[in-house]
């Protein structure tokens, strides 16, 4: 991808940019309590003793919630850590019941990976994963009910989330999103987290910092907290930077704070400030011992891994033959890539990669539809292709019979059958057509024989009206050709 | 018999089983007691009724034959237990009149046992003392008083108060640092603090959860083992509760010590030692002998650094187990202007001087820049108290100390109130216990020339409660203390 | 490491208790001495000492993902100070 340089009269600069981003983990019950992790439930209802921070209440770990975090870590092809510990962040907050959350500090679960993305202009880059670790999430505060008071619900207070953070390695907005992308659609494919960023399971922390082009130094980064979606991850690193950089071609210095982005205005602002810096005071949680997994543990959960999207993508460029494009595409969400894979299992999968990518996505599109909805089945995407590719309709007559089978979710075959769309391929019934449309159109005959040879488009035209679009379109194209010409001579 | 209060609870049980005596007489009996000893300020909250209707319920259980292991025993529960629909204050303004809605597991096992809870037991404030001074309901006083109210010791003054005064057939304890041990030679009474995950922690309110445990706080030897018996276990919802399996403690008393070694360490002989204090502990030493035991002279070369050590790791575990008391969801609130100020009102007034300055001094060895020095650094001496015990246990199978330094001190002592160090020095020879999470019981072993008791600690290896029951049975024989 | 004034003001904001200010110097003592005290620590070697964390050697159990607790809000809002709606109320905070 072309260097990413934001230059002002005053000189060049470049971007750094790192990411922590906390996903939800898909689980029936909260990391450390029995309470269900339920979204949308009445307020305080999926609230436990333990949740609520009452007095003498411990946390115990959900398996699941360990399950998940280890299946996660390898889907960002990274190390599983034997030995990790929970420690204690403390920090006074009205949605955090206990006065601080049991998160790991010095030892995650999860240690250094990577996941490759693709950029537009068809390269990938490699961004380093520092590590992961698994925490409880805290309850959620409501500011706008009363203009005196705010609300706490504590439903949100201990979901399991597990924070992902890179190493600084995007220089520009674009990788940060294809980041986000891929690592939301790896987590769909793994079922460890919806990575819906706007319903906050999946939400962003970003760090940024400049640096004059060329130069190696690390200058004082901002962290923009929980910013909520792909568009905004990337408006705020512009902005951010563009900051920055503002101050410091003014003589001025960057100070290491946390800021927030504002999705009205498209800039950060700094939240506001204590009195005394914070200070969060973690150490080892001592009511959970250190975690210890068994290698039997990490290798049984090894092998339920299912094919991630970066392996799907090649498999379905090199054994089906698509284009890296139209792969990439299509793996990015698994239930497009199965839907896919079945649709073209027996068919030209090539063909079928790009009806789905056409005519189906814009179907959906149209009918506000998701995959899962579909009035297509992929069985019969598969059968409308192979109609097309034993030339049994034309292409033409295919996308007929696709607007019919959006409608009403019948089979092609019938469909086909039904109204007589078979194609017409026997020579001399098109030869026929061919005659009383050449007899029928003497002058256009005489100006084509008079070198006006583009005219043949107009005549398969007439022949495939008259045949109702069922004449095979190159045996016409063809025969046509054949009987001008013969003429000719 | 003429006062069913003289009786320990293994007496009382065959009894009960006899039908020699009911239940409902046995409450009344303990009832009568906790009034007529209310000047000791034992209890914080006390349920009559409800204890006289469980009495009945018992007395069914004796009639029909359903009657469990601890049917009609009436206890006293020291105020750190959760119990629902009991108040639950740990002795603290800060949570009001608390009415937990659910039950801790060790108070649950009792009761699924048939034990009657008479009420909640004053306390230390969080259990953070020794003396049970900074209880918000003020001290407990020494049932062993002569002409000044002395301290019954702390921080389960309440528990140790009741049980020498008959208040209760049994109490519950904590021990964080000698909690349920240091109450328990003040008041000449018997308590344990078992191994570390013995007894389940869940809702008990926490001080420092690596080094908080249940315990019993009994008449004698025995019925500390029948109580434990009931007590111990491991608890899904205590993930530093054992899996081990917990043995039959009942079934060490009376056995034999004979050829066992009794380590006695060098290091808790300190040039302040209280004169008759040390007097007693030879006494004792050689008691064992003559039951046969073999007297080896250990070390545990740390034990100067226990206290200190124990100061930084209990305040810090505690200044963040103590955050939840916010005023939001529980307790009391003193609202001010915006959260922070809330939050600042609230649990300035809500809290006690000593738990304030422990909070400080919890959060400062936790801060930026000081936790290598301070807690990092108290976390691996830590290490090196627990590896004393180690080496020590591998010349001998118990060890025996004084529980105390001292003997009960006047409330209000001026010594003990002008600087706290002077108090956190009484734990000198009972906090090594605790860092090290081993077993740990004191029994009474005599009368100072003053009259008042003094305690004998035996320590054992971990998840090893049962040398300690044989040990302390035999050396309650000999020692032949008169109870109150 | 003797502490300042400012730093038991600090101290105290994270552990929000409010000392006085005519409170500052005898509480700044007598953190001093009880720091003093603790810092004997220092005369122990502990090179190549592992932190002990946990006495418990048993290794963390985990616990089946079932939801056993919820749907009693009334239990959980019993005790509060101030609640509505099923919430918990605190005065308005300010972002």
């Amino acid at each position: 991808m072309a260097e990413y340089i934001i230059e002002t009269p005053k000189g060049k600069w470049e971007v750094i940019c790192g990411l922590e981003i906390h996903c939800q983990i898909i689980s029936k019950s909260k990391i450390f309590s029995d309470a269900s992790t339920e979204f949308g439930d009445d307020a305080n209802e999926n609230v436990s003793f333990v949740d609520a921070g009452m007095p003498g209440m411990l946390p115990t770990l959900n398996a699941e919630c360990v399950h998940q975090a280890i299946k996660t870590g390898f889907g960002l092809n990274a190390t599983i850590n034997k030995y990790s510990e929970f420690s204690r962040k403390n920090y006074f907050y009205a949605d955090l019941p206990q006065g601080y959350q049991i998160t790991q500090f010095q030892y995650p679960i999860v240690g250094e990976g990577f996941i490759d993305i693709d950029l537009e202009d068809g390269s990938s880059k490699r961004i380093r994963i520092e590590r992961m670790h698994i925490e409880q999430d805290a309850g959620k505060s409501i500011h706008d009910l009363d203009p005196h008071k705010s609300f706490i619900d504590l439903n949100r207070a201990g979901v399991g989330l597990m924070e992902i953070v890179t190493k600084p390695d995007f220089r520009n907005p674009a990788e940060a999103g294809a980041f986000l992308r891929k690592l939301r659609s790896i987590v769909r494919y793994l079922g460890t987290c919806d990575g819906n960023m706007d319903e906050g399971a999946m939400r962003c922390d970003v760090n940024v910092s400049v640096r004059p082009y060329g130069s190696n130094e690390l200058r004082t980064r901002c962290e923009m907290k929980n910013v909520n979606s792909v568009k905004f991850v990337m408006q705020a690193i512009e902005s951010e930077a563009r900051r920055h950089i503002e101050v410091y071609e003014n003589g001025g210095e960057i100070l290491q704070e946390t800021r927030q982005f504002d999705p009205q205005t498209g800039s950060t602002k700094p939240l506001r400030k204590k009195e005394f810096a914070q200070d969060y005071r973690y150490f080892p949680e001592p009511d959970l011992p250190p975690l210890i997994l068994s290698d039997e543990f990490i290798n049984k959960i090894k092998e339920e891994m299912i094919e991630l999207p970066d392996e799907k993508k090649a498999r379905f460029i090199n054994v089906l033959g698509l284009t890296p494009y139209d792969a990439a595409v299509i793996c990015e969400n698994k239930e497009v890539a199965d839907f896919f894979e079945k649709a073209a299992e027996g068919h030209d999968a090539k063909k079928v990669a790009n009806w789905l990518m056409g005519d189906f996505f814009a179907m959906l599109n149209r009918k506000n539809l998701s995959i899962a909805n579909s009035p297509v089945t992929p069985e019969n995407l598969g059968k409308l292709v192979e109609l097309i590719s034993k030339e049994v309709i034309s292409g033409k007559i295919a996308k007929e019979v696709f607007e019919i089978m959006a409608d009403t979710a019948e089979d092609p075959e019938d469909i086909v059958e039904k109204k007589g769309l078979k194609q017409v391929t026997d020579t001399s019934a098109i030869e026929a057509v061919i005659d009383t449309v050449l007899t029928a159109n003497p002058d256009n005959v005489a100006s084509y024989k008079a070198g006006k040879t583009a005219l043949i488009g107009w005549f398969v035209g007439q022949v495939m009206k008259q045949s109702q679009g069922k004449a095979n379109p190159e045996k016409v194209n063809k025969l046509l050709k054949e009987k001008l010409d013969n003429n000719l001579s | 018999m003429h006062d069913l209060t003289d009786l320990t609870i293994d007496t009382a049980l065959i009894k009960l089983k006899n039908k020699e005596i009911s239940p409902v007489e046995l409450v009344r009996a303990y009832i009568e007691k906790a009034k007529a000893g209310q000047h000791y300020n034992a209890y914080v909250y006390f349920d009559e009724e409800q204890a006289i209707k469980k009495a009945e319920e018992a007395e069914n259980h004796y009639a029909n034959g359903t009657n469990r292991q601890l049917e009609g025993i009436p206890l006293g529960i020291k105020d750190l237990f959760c119990t629902k629909d009991m108040q639950t204050t740990a002795c603290s303004r800060i949570l009001g009149k608390f009415v937990p809605p659910y039950e801790s597991t060790v108070t649950q096992k009792l009761l699924d046992e048939g034990a009657i809870f008479l009420g909640k037991l004053n306390m230390d404030e969080f259990a953070m003392g020794g003396s049970n001074e900074t209880s918000c309901f003020g001290p407990v006083i020494n049932p062993w008083s002569k002409n000044i109210p002395l301290v019954a010791g702390g921080s389960s003054g309440g528990s140790a108060a009741a049980v020498a005064a008959k208040m209760c057939a049994a109490a519950t304890g904590t021990d964080t640092g000698g909690s349920i041990r240091e109450p328990s030679a003040f008041c000449g009474v018997t308590g344990i603090k078992p191994t570390y995950g013995r007894c389940s922690r869940y809702g008990i309110i926490a001080f420092a959860s690596s080094l908080d445990q249940a315990g019993p706080i009994c008449k004698d030897v025995t019925d500390c083992a029948i109580l434990l018996n009931n007590m111990a276990g491991y608890d899904l919802k205590d993930s530093t509760s054992s899996q081990k399996d917990v043995p039959d403690f009942r079934s060490f008393i009376g056995q034999d010590i004979k050829g066992l070694k009794v380590g006695i360490p060098a290091e808790y002989r300190p040039d302040g030692l209280n004169s008759e204090v040390a007097l007693y502990w030879d006494k004792a030493a050689e008691m064992l002998k003559s039951a046969g035991a073999e007297i080896v002279p250990i070390h545990l070369p740390h034990t100067k650094y226990a206290l200190p050590t124990y100061y930084v790791i209990a305040p810090a575990e505690a200044s963040s187990n103590l955050a939840r008391y916010d005023g939001v969801r529980y307790g009391v609130r003193v609202d001010g202007n915006g959260l922070d100020e809330l939050y600042i009102n609230t649990r300035t007034a809500g809290f006690g001087a000593e738990v304030k300055r422990r909070i400080l001094i919890g959060t400062y060895v936790l801060s930026a820049g000081y936790y290598d020095a301070y807690y990092l650094k108290a976390q691996k001496v830590r290490r090196l108290i627990k590896n004393d015990f180690d080496s020590a246990f591998s010349k001998c199978d118990i060890i025996l100390t004084p529980t105390s330094p001292i003997e009960p001190f006047a409330i209000g002592d001026k010594k003990m109130l002008e600087n706290p160090i002077n108090m956190y020095l009484n734990d000198v020879f009972t906090v090594s216990v605790n860092l090290a999470g081993l077993p740990a019981m004191s029994l009474p072993i005599g009368l100072s020339s003053n009259g008042l008791p003094l305690g004998m600690q035996l320590i054992g290896r971990a998840f090893d409660e049962g040398t300690i029951f044989k040990v302390a049975y035999q050396l309650e024989q000999c020692a032949n203390f008169v109870r109150m | 490491m003797a502490i300042d004034n400012e730093t038991v003001r600090k101290v105290a904001f994270l552990s929000r208790l409010c000392v006085e200010q005519d409170k500052l110097e005898d509480t700044q003592k007598e953190f001093n001495k009880i720091l003093a005290w603790v810092e004997e620590l220092n005369e122990v070697n502990t090179d190549n000492v592992k932190p002990l964390v946990s006495v418990n050697d048993e290794a963390l159990s985990l616990r089946q993902d079932n939801v056993i607790s919820g749907q009693m809000s009334d239990a959980i809002l019993k005790n509060a100070p101030a609640k509505e709606f099923g919430y918990f109320v605190v005065p308005k905070v300010v972002e």
